[in-house]
């Protein structure tokens, strides 16, 4: 534990707040979940900024699937990739803050509606937006696969297993763990 | 939807803000891969801090916002028992233990990565995780054969929306404010009660 410790890590204030502002548009638009947009956060962190590789950006998401908790933890991941703990400050303060404040005031209007009009709007006009972000987002952590065929295997016997047993995500990641760490992936 | 009473003889209060905090970390640490499933089973059966109808409701309030569903409820159930405060309380009972178990994971991780299988174990599981979150699209896919919407223009908007996210890698902000608006008009307009009587 050193000042460079909990230092910039190479950007400066500047690109800090701009990490936190690009979050916290995502937090707003991230509908259907943090996971929906982790493909925006792919282009931005990898191939707009490069302040961190496609690899990492990986193990940051299956980190988080492999650990309890919710799933946004790996929003915490990115950001202490990219500059240690006040990264992950920046990051988590995005994702977070905008969606929270509009929750905290939604939930305190008692008589909020479900069923009217707009909010029904909402849910239906978004679905396929959502489903469709989701596929951008399979695809994108599929890409470092590609050239290793034991991983890519990975991706549809993954699938197949989510929709055929009812068994816990952990057994296929457990799965993936061995199979990679054996060479094959 | 009609008010949920409030003295619901069966339902309890959490005691305080720390009975809160304890709660959500409880949940959260039970949570591998999903904490939703997990706090219907919590909050509803086991502390009963919420009926069946309260939770619904919390639930799909949850899911038309944005931000992650589960922390969208934690944070409006704290505040009903304790206002700001309470809000704050049941977050942070949600993130704080799992985010130091991510961060310990991350550490090895990194101590770790040269080694060969270590880096090979997490393309592995990488390539789980490509899975999962594909796994998760095949599964909803299904309900837009009954979108108000139609099937086709359905379709059409999540193959689009995948393309210029995925493939063409846009900006979310375009795709969503675009894409999106689009979407919500014209389910604005399938929707509207004129549409109803004219099937």
């Amino acid at each position: 534990m050193n000042a460079a410790f909990f230092g910039l890590h190479g950007l400066d204030w500047i690109d800090l707040l701009q990490l936190t502002g690009h979050f916290a548009l995502l937090s707003l638009l991230a509908v259907g979940g943090a996971i929906t947009s982790a493909s925006d956060m792919q282009r931005y962190l990898v191939v707009e900024r490069g302040w961190i590789d496609p690899l990492e950006f990986n193990a940051s998401i299956a980190i988080a699937q492999a650990a309890p908790g919710p799933n946004i933890l790996f929003v915490a991941l990115l950001g202490w990739s990219v500059a240690g703990p006040l990264g992950m400050v920046a990051t988590m303060l995005g994702i977070m803050g905008p969606s929270s404040v509009l929750t905290f005031v939604v939930g305190r209007l008692r008589h909020a509606r479900q069923d009217a009009l707009p909010v029904r709007a909402f849910s239906v006009g978004l679905a396929p937006l959502t489903i469709g972000l989701l596929i951008a987002t399979g695809w994108v952590l599929t890409l470092p696969s590609l050239d290793h065929p034991m991983a890519l295997l990975l991706v549809p016997a993954t699938v197949v297993f989510m929709l055929k047993t009812a068994r816990s995500p952990l057994w296929m990641i457990a799965v993936g763990a061995v199979v990679g760490a054996l060479g094959g992936a | 939807m009609p008010p949920v009473p409030t003295t619901d003889p069966e339902l309890r209060h959490p005691r305080n803000k720390i009975e809160l905090f304890r709660a959500f970390t409880w949940l959260a640490l039970q949570g591998f891969g999903g904490v939703l499933a997990v706090a219907q089973r919590e909050l509803v059966e086991r502390l009963r801090w919420l009926n069946k109808e309260q939770f619904v409701e919390l639930l799909s309030l949850s899911q038309v916002l944005p931000g992650p569903n589960i922390i969208n409820l934690a944070l409006m159930l704290g505040d009903r028992h304790f206002g700001w405060r309470g809000a704050a309380v049941a977050v942070g009972g949600l993130l704080a233990a799992p985010l130091v178990i991510v961060l310990a994971l991350a550490a090895l991780y990194a101590q770790f990565s040269s080694v060969p299988q270590v880096a090979g174990a997490l393309r592995g599981m990488g390539a789980v995780a490509a899975g999962l979150v594909l796994s998760t699209a095949v599964k909803l896919a299904p309900t837009l054969r009954r979108s108000p919407m139609g099937l086709w223009p359905c379709v059409g908007m999540t193959l689009v929306s995948a393309a210029a996210i995925g493939w063409l890698r846009w900006p979310l902000a375009w795709v969503v404010l675009g894409l999106g608006g689009v979407g919500y008009a014209w389910a604005w307009y399938r929707l509207s009660p004129a549409k109803d009587s004219a099937p």
